[in-house]
């Protein structure tokens, strides 16, 4: 076997009918892994893999039908995993090796899924680009003098260029979606409280979910439905009753009414990114969906909600890395010193922005001014998609305004790079579900359409997005460099 | 304008614990000058009868039984300390010890 099978569902059927085992496919992975090109990997963990395939091919051959088993997959470096090296790819945590695992990781070594290793990211999830990373950017497969997107960019090559089937990253506002539109796979985030946090390197909480990228809709609603569900050891996880989320990837878009913000056409979006999404709206309209006009009239907004709530949120869960029980130690002449010098040295210069930024919002005189006042706009955008999913079954826009972007060509101007993001972080903000797929290229480079429904309805977003999906043949693009190989 | 100059970035990177080069305070100042001119536009929006969101979800005072369970294995915990005595984190000295208080014990 050269190659990994184009998804999940085609590798599930593979290993079910004998004709090919966890242990090939692991080797196939770990091989390709070992020698890619874009540093989208931090970490190979090829032993452990091949013991987590020999024990699947050991469940398969005693007839487990979990459709997940023996499915190679790529860990982004900042969930947690026990025994395992985990950076958040930071200098803090070098050589920090978890005591524990993160219920994510845990589920899925449960359905039988084979980790591959750990994949890089923007230093903490700070970052829309994978140039924060300490550990050198990560590059595009279409194109590699440009950015895969961020922070989980190193998922989403990994998965762009069929090193693994599937990959999970961390969204707090936009880190899956944004990469997977610039990297040309899907990529969702869930609903906040769908998905266990526990044992994943804390940022912003009250935003951050944990989230598969694939080549299929049908792919990351089964990684979601092995991640989904209530974990005692994550208090702000929903107890909900368990759903087949698969239930209506096959019902069509018929008789829906899917909403087109029309704030999200605006200022700043490329020329051909709106081609292709007013393309993929039309289609959907082919399909039977009626279109809505809608208006979300906050939206400009959200960015300045955004970057008080998650640098707030950041600066307090950040004040943890003091160079005591783990991580980096730099010794100053006191212990505020060694505070000091340690993370100095520790933190890169996103990171010390955005604490700084953070702290400023919630220290004494400003607190009010800010944090407080943007958590009241907050209020105003929730209430806003609340009043749109009363009359719309999900929306649809772009994913980013703009394709893959030269490596370097934002790093000394903050607000460029934090406008990346200006239609994927609404969502966190209201805590919605939103999933990103291919549909189509711009000047040769992949464009992304987003999907996004009301809290808890992923199965209704998986609808609308694996309808475009059996309409078009988007999602079997593959990077030129993955396609000669 | 916003109201972030050099000394505040200075201030509020101490109250933070980092420590930031000259070159760095420098740096941050004007970008962060931007960013607060960008966010600062909130201002523009009448909030005066909107409650704070606390959180998306709606969920409160979840609870669980207070049972006894295994913590995690002491030296797995403790392989990641930068320095160590046996079981216990090193730190520096925190208090400064001074002879009257001695006998106080």
């Amino acid at each position: 076997m050269a190659e990994l099978p184009g998804s999940i569902r085609e590798a599930g059927d593979l290993l079910r009918a004998r004709r090919a085992t966890a242990v090939e496919l692991a080797e196939v992975a770990i091989e390709r892994a070992g020698v890619d090109p874009y540093n989208a990997w931090l970490l190979v963990s090829a032993e452990q893999a091949r013991a987590q395939a020999r024990a699947a091919d050991e469940r398969i051959a005693s007839g487990d039908a979990s459709p997940l088993c023996g499915i190679p997959w790529a860990c982004k470096d900042i969930i947690g995993t026990k025994g395992v090296e985990t950076t958040a790819g930071s200098k803090i945590l070098d050589g920090y090796v978890p005591p524990y695992s993160a219920t994510v990781v845990e589920r899925l070594e449960a359905a039988g899924a084979v980790m591959i290793g750990k994949t890089n990211l923007d230093e903490f999830a700070m970052g829309s680009s994978n140039e924060n990373s300490a550990f050198g950017p990560v590059k595009n497969p279409w194109d590699t003098s440009r950015v895969p997107g961020g922070s989980s960019g190193g998922s989403a090559v990994a998965v762009a260029a069929g090193e693994v089937c599937f990959g999970l990253g961390t969204d707090t506002g936009g880190s899956i979606r944004q990469p997977a539109a610039l990297s040309g796979v899907a990529g969702m985030k869930p609903t906040y409280g769908r998905v266990s946090r526990y044992g994943v390197v804390a940022f912003a909480s009250s935003l951050d979910q944990v989230g598969p990228f694939g080549r299929t809709v049908e792919d990351i609603a089964l990684v979601c439905q092995a991640l989904f569900g209530v974990d005692p050891a994550d208090a702000t996880t929903m107890p909900l009753p368990s759903e087949d989320l698969c239930r209506d990837l096959e019902r069509g878009v018929k008789g829906m009414r899917l909403g087109v913000p029309r704030e999200y056409f605006v200022k700043g979006i490329e020329p051909g990114v709106e081609r292709a999404v007013r393309a993929a709206i039309r289609e959907l309209e082919h399909q039977g969906a009626t279109l809505l006009d809608v208006s979300l009239p906050s939206t400009d907004h959200a960015l300045g909600v955004y970057y008080i709530v998650q640098p707030a949120e950041a600066s307090a869960n950040l004040a943890r890395y003091d160079g005591v029980r783990y991580g980096l130690r730099v010794e100053g002449p006191d212990l505020v010193g060694t505070y000091k010098a340690t993370r100095g040295a520790g933190f890169g210069p996103e990171v010390k922005r955005r604490m700084i930024l953070g702290t400023y919002a919630l220290s004494t005189g400003y607190y009010d001014a800010y944090y407080v006042k943007a958590q009241k706009v907050r209020t105003v955008i929730k209430k806003e998609f609340d009043d749109v999913f009363a009359r719309v079954d999900a929306l649809v826009t772009p994913t980013s305004p703009t394709v893959a972007f030269g490596i370097g060509a934002k790093t000394n101007d903050p607000l460029a790079m934090y406008l990346n993001d200006v239609f994927t972080l609404p969502v966190n903000i209201a805590g919605l579900p939103g999933i990103s797929i291919p549909c189509g290229v711009s000047e040769g480079l992949p464009v992304g359409l987003q999907v996004i429904a009301a809290s808890y309805q992923e199965a209704t977003m998986f609808r609308v997005a694996a309808a475009y999906e059996r309409a078009t043949e988007h999602h079997r693009m593959r990077p030129p460099a993955a396609r000669a190989a | 304008m916003s109201e972030i100059d050099a000394r505040v970035v200075r201030y509020v990177a101490d109250l933070a614990r980092i420590g930031l080069t000259d070159d760095e305070v420098e740096r941050f100042t004007s970008q962060l000058s931007v960013v607060l001119d960008a966010v600062g536009k909130l201002r523009e929006i009448d909030t005066a009868d909107i409650p704070p969101t606390a959180s998306v979800l709606p969920l409160a005072n979840v609870t669980r039984e207070d049972e006894v369970r295994a913590s995690l294995p002491l030296e797995d915990v403790m392989r990641n300390a930068p320095t160590r005595d046996g079981d216990l984190f090193r730190v520096q000295t925190i208090i400064e010890e001074r002879p009257e208080e001695r006998v106080r014990g």
